[in-house]
């Protein structure tokens, strides 16, 4: 027993995976006050010290979550920071970053101070929020970066919606360089994409609906790059969707552009062959694509052009999604079967492997955010996921911690889940058997 | 009891040529009935049909409506004006509502592709697809097949274009998917601003211009251009489009061939179909209309169950039973 009253935890006997160290051996590892204390083989037990056995599971730094949405302020029948954050805590996220297209909008220092305080409050998953461009995300006025990222904002987006202005995003690159925060685009050009419910291709023709093509994302991928190029300012690409974006990303980084990127679980395992007959629960923005876009993200994601990969949690209540396809909202949460489908579609079938998923789980999202964690080393933050690489289990959604249960993948057989989420030396998730 | 067609009529697209071959031989005793001084039979009688419709329809609501009526089921209109859709009722507690009242068929039109089967999946009455958005309008696809066969016979080999604004058209998807499967050679024809990404993958060939069509077409199926898709900036003008697609006497002279009239209606006389057009003598403009009431009678027998090989009986027990 340490003086915060925490109690020092050792993980015991895992398989420690540290891609910031290259890190990949079977240890124990050592919590205190917080912090990671040791990594090492055969520690000796601290007195007062809890002991989780940890045999045959990965203990990594901690997931981070760079995009999802909590809904609250505002939709509190939804989503609230709190169980959102304990729906991340279960999924193993020990942070996740909160997207700002709350009601009202998180668009200013009082707004960024509320969020942390209830995620403060929640004492699940760290919960830090992102700041909007614009004010109230009209895309017309900035909004005060400043103080937003001095009450705790880690970067800006009007996620939701697209920067159509051209001429604001470039001054979002410029403005936002002195406080060394990415800044956010939902790439999405709205003339393109206006009225379109699903991926323009056969299918939307097939069933009538309006299409969003892949060009509506890429001309704004495209533009994002150029201006952060002119800028020399930070972008970072949300949920990207289609392979046409992955050949960009990849001309930016190849010129050195300040350009990273996100996929969501569900464009790396879902084409718009889920939409099916109208099923609502396959309406995301941008839509779920096609084959070879899906085989273009897996490898972008394995090769690193896709930096990391993010959830986009966007709880919805059931009534919204039980509707017409085209008056449905976009969005299906996330983040408690994000660790799962990456395990089971992209490590089980060989396309990545374990150290490379906390890369781009924990190490990158936290290192391109510049949040603690991310890392066992000595000193940093105690924010560990500890999972089980094989065990199975059925996406049953009544049985989230998160109040949406709006996700295609329900009945889904899953590998790979969540045991312990420890965040700052506490426990914050258990794994009941 | 399972209809030879299932549960339900909401498209074309899944069903096989037998199943609408089945659809298009029992229209054909039914054709007979309106022919009558007393247009009724008792086939559906007892029957409750509830005509849902969410956007405004003069030509298939009434033709359903005398389908039901001349079959002798009980039916009930619910337009979306003045009733509680208006109050902002969602269609999940519309279709639950419904059925609580133990209804046996709902006819449903409604503006959101894939609200047919929404209501379909979630009721146990029949529900047959009126058209839905931009999706299907499988009882129109239908009759224009059932006309096209009065004139052609076999339609295998035929070749058919549908012509105009394909992209927001439901009687265009159910033609082609209807008439691919009986064997016809399909075409659309309109500017490509028109229609859908992708259509060629439908096994459709592809028009640019509107003559190449009538050198190649046996019949044209010409579509209702909307006001609003101009306003929308599909195309620059209605003016316009009348001179470069509209189907005009004059172009139909230089046919190889006389070339069968179809257009699923409203139409907008001098926009896409010149009035000399629409009633000249290869017009059957007016048989679809027709046909329109026998195909509805045949889809209503055959959910409730009637057996295809009754359906001459049926007619023929009919007027007796209604004295």
């Amino acid at each position: 027993m340490t003086a915060n009253g925490v109690r020092d935890l050792l993980l015991r006997g895992g398989r420690v995976l540290d891609p910031s160290a290259g890190r990949d051996e079977i240890s124990d590892v050592l919590l205190r006050d917080g912090r990671i204390e040791a990594v090492g083989t055969s520690l000796g037990v601290p007195d007062g010290a809890e002991v989780l056995d940890c045999s045959g599971l990965f203990v990594s730094p901690g997931f981070v979550d760079v995009h999802c949405h909590l809904r609250e302020p505002g939709r509190e029948d939804v989503e609230t920071v709190a169980t959102g954050a304990r729906a991340a805590a279960a999924g193993g996220f020990t942070a996740v970053c909160a997207m700002p297209n709350t009601e009202p909008v998180t668009d200013n220092q009082a707004a960024v101070g509320f969020i942390i305080r209830q995620g403060i409050r929640a004492d699940a998953a760290r919960v830090y929020p992102i700041g909007a461009i614009s004010v109230g995300q009209r895309g017309e006025a900035l909004a005060e970066f400043g103080e937003m990222v001095g009450a705790g904002a880690v970067a800006v987006s009007d996620d939701g919606k697209p920067v159509v202005s051209a001429q604001l995003m470039r001054t979002a690159l410029e403005y936002a360089q002195a406080f060394d925060i990415p800044v956010i685009d939902h790439c999405e050009e709205p003339t393109l994409a206006k009225g379109g419910s699903m991926n323009e291709g056969t299918m939307s023709a097939r069933l009538g609906l309006r299409g969003i093509p892949s060009e509506a994302e890429e001309i704004m991928v495209i533009r994002d790059i150029l201006l952060a190029r002119r800028t020399g300012g930070y972008v970072h690409l949300a949920h990207m969707s289609t392979s046409g974006s992955v050949e960009l990303i990849r001309w930016g980084k190849e010129r050195g552009i300040n350009v990273t990127a996100e996929v969501t679980p569900h464009h790396l395992t879902l084409t718009e062959a889920a939409v099916g007959e109208y099923d609502t629960s396959a309406k995301m923005n941008p839509p779920l694509r096609t084959e070879a876009d899906v085989e273009a993200l897996r490898e972008a994601l394995r090769d690193g052009t896709i930096d990391l990969v993010a959830t986009d949690h966007a709880p919805h209540h059931y009534d919204a999604k039980e509707r017409e396809f085209a008056d449905a909202p976009f969005g299906i949460i996330g983040l408690e079967t994000a660790l799962a489908l990456v395990v089971t579609e992209l490590v089980d079938t060989g396309i990545i492997d374990f150290a490379t998923l906390v890369d781009r789980m924990s190490t990158r999202p936290a290192r391109l955010f510049h949040l603690d964690g991310g890392t066992l080393a000595t000193g940093s933050v105690a924010d560990v996921t500890v999972f089980d690489p094989s065990r199975e289990w059925t996406v049953e959604p009544e049985r989230f911690l998160s109040k949406g249960r709006n996700t295609p993948y329900a009945g889904r057989k899953l590998r790979g889940r969540a045991v312990y989420t420890i965040v700052g030396g506490r426990v914050a998730f258990r794994l009941e058997e | 009891m399972t209809s030879a067609l299932g549960k339900d009529l909401l498209a074309l697209e899944p069903l096989t040529a037998q199943q609408i071959r089945l659809i298009l031989d029992t229209a054909e005793p039914f054709k007979e009935i309106s022919e009558r001084a007393i247009k009724k039979v008792p086939a559906l009688r007892g029957k409750t049909i509830v005509n849902l419709f969410f956007e405004s329809s003069t030509r298939t609501r009434i033709s359903f409506e005398f389908a039901e009526k001349r079959l002798s089921a009980d039916t009930v209109n619910v337009a979306s004006v003045g009733s509680s859709v208006q109050k902002g009722e969602t269609l999940v507690d519309t279709a639950r509502n419904l059925e609580a009242m133990r209804i046996d068929m709902v006819v449903i039109r409604h503006g959101a592709s894939g609200a047919a089967r929404f209501l379909a999946d979630r009721i146990e009455s029949n529900v047959i697809n009126a058209g839905d958005g931009t999706h299907e309008h499988p009882t129109q696809g239908l009759l224009d097949i059932l006309t096209l066969r009065d004139r052609f016979g076999d339609l295998e080999g035929r070749r058919i274009c549908i012509v105009g604004d394909v992209l927001h058209s439901r009687v265009a998807r159910s033609n082609i998917w209807g008439l691919r499967k009986l064997g016809a050679e399909v075409a659309v024809c309109g500017p490509k601003s028109l229609l859908p990404w992708g259509i060629d993958e439908f096994g459709v060939t592809v028009f640019k211009r509107i003559e190449e069509a009538i050198e190649w077409a046996e019949a044209l199926n010409i579509l209702r251009l909307q006001l609003e898709r101009m306003q929308a900036g599909y195309i620059p003008s209605l003016r316009e489009y009348n001179r470069v697609f509209g189907v005009t006497r004059e172009r139909l002279d230089r046919a190889p061939r006389d070339i069968l009239i179809l257009h699923p209606g409203p139409m907008n006389r001098g926009v896409e179909i010149d009035s000399d057009v629409a009633d000249g003598p290869h017009s059957v403009i007016l048989n679809q209309v027709t046909n329109g009431v026998a195909i509805r009678m045949a889809v209503l027998y055959l959910l409730a169950g009637g057996r295809p090989e009754l359906a001459e009986s049926a007619k023929a027990s009919a007027p007796g039973a209604e004295r």
